[in-house]
């Protein structure tokens, strides 16, 4: 079936955020979040492969051999980057969090403050 | 909203989710299909351009401008994690005392740091030929300075990573990228157009600009990355809570 990876894509996505959801622990709702996160970049790796292509790199293929689509690569690069500074800012939070309210489940930080 | 609540919406959202999503993607492009319009425009200019490795020439030349996004993006967060995580008033600054370490480790890490240091900066060298670049590379070399933290201790560490230089450095490699990318103004082009000569396809002078902003963006990525664990190994191993936070470590919501 051809859209199987696609779908594939679609149900990391839900897993991601079913476990941001019922998450008891910030720590473990920002790992789901890169969870989530991590299903872009399979759902571009599966619209950029061509059948019987390999890497884009011409260092050791003749150029003209078939390849993956490089672009899709090139967003999955910029997508990964962002999605470890994302995760990198939320977890300093989430330990600014752990400081100021001495908690780390989402269901008892109900104060606003300030 | 209660966890009831909370959970028959979130089956409802997923519900619709699932089923538009399936839909739409019997309407995408077959999985494998031969039919890249993009791809294949991207390759021949790649060919054009004399850079073997092409998702380092859409990433440093045909859209160079995004990544100048990227690395400002992969910048500010730098900034925004040293600034949350500087110590507060209110807490104190711990010497942190060396732990003995099996020799075996230390064999190992003192082995392998500089082959792992090595191996980052050879990836970042080669990113317009070979898989890799300067992200990629950057991750590596940054890491690779941190077997010093495994192998030895934290004072180790801090003596072969002066922050204050790291700082600067991650500083200098984005300004890098922009002013590269004037280059391309001074010369009568376009921002970030890649003006230099092309050089020889698969050699590594080759590719124009690619490998200058390939190794601004490598020194850029290695300093923000050990800026940033160096943020988090600071709350970790020197700063001292103070005692109303309760202890360290406690499980999640323990404390009320």
């Amino acid at each position: 079936m051809s859209v199987l990876p696609f779908l594939a894509a679609g149900w990391i996505f839900l897993v991601g955020v079913y476990g941001m959801v019922t998450s008891r622990n910030l720590v473990h709702a920002v790992g789901c979040l890169a969870v989530a996160q991590s299903s872009t970049y399979v759902l571009l790796l599966g619209v950029g492969y061509r059948r019987g292509g390999t890497a884009p790199v011409f260092s050791d293929i003749p150029v003209g051999t078939p390849v993956v689509d490089p672009v899709v690569q090139a967003l999955v690069l910029t997508d990964v980057v962002v999605g470890a500074t994302v995760t990198a800012l939320l977890l300093s939070l989430v330990i600014q969090i752990r400081k100021r309210t001495g908690t780390l489940d989402p269901e008892t930080l109900t104060d606003l403050k300030g | 909203m209660s966890r009831r609540v909370r959970s028959t919406v979130f089956a409802l959202a997923a519900a619709v989710f699932a089923v538009f999503f399936a839909v739409t993607c019997t309407e995408l492009p077959h999985f494998g299909t031969a039919d890249h319009p993009y791809g294949s425009r991207s390759v021949a200019a790649a060919v054009r351009q004399h850079t073997a490795n092409v998702v380092s020439s859409v990433n440093f030349d045909q859209r160079a401008l995004d990544t100048l996004g990227e690395e400002s993006i992969l910048f500010g967060a730098v900034l925004g994690a040293v600034v949350l995580l500087r110590r507060a008033r209110d807490e104190d600054r711990a010497e942190p005392e060396p732990r003995p370490v099996l020799p075996s480790t230390l064999l190992l890490g003192a082995g392998l740091l500089p082959v792992t240091v090595l191996v980052g900066g050879y990836v970042v060298a080669h990113g317009q030929l070979s898989p890799g670049g300067g992200f990629q590379g950057g991750v590596i070399l940054a890491t690779g300075l941190h077997l010093a933290y495994v192998a030895a201790d934290y004072r180790v560490l801090r003596r072969i990573r002066p922050l204050a230089v790291f700082a600067a450095l991650d500083a200098v490699g984005a300004g890098a990228f922009t002013l590269l990318g004037f280059a391309g103004l001074l010369a009568g082009g376009a921002f970030l157009e890649n003006v230099l000569p092309l050089g020889t396809f698969n050699q590594v002078s080759s590719g124009g600009l690619v490998p200058l902003v390939n190794a601004a963006v490598g020194v850029e990525v290695a300093s923000g990355v050990i800026m940033l664990v160096a943020q988090f190994l600071d709350q970790a191993v020197e700063i001292d809570e103070p005692a109303a936070g309760g202890r360290r470590g406690g499980g999640a919501g323990s404390n009320r």
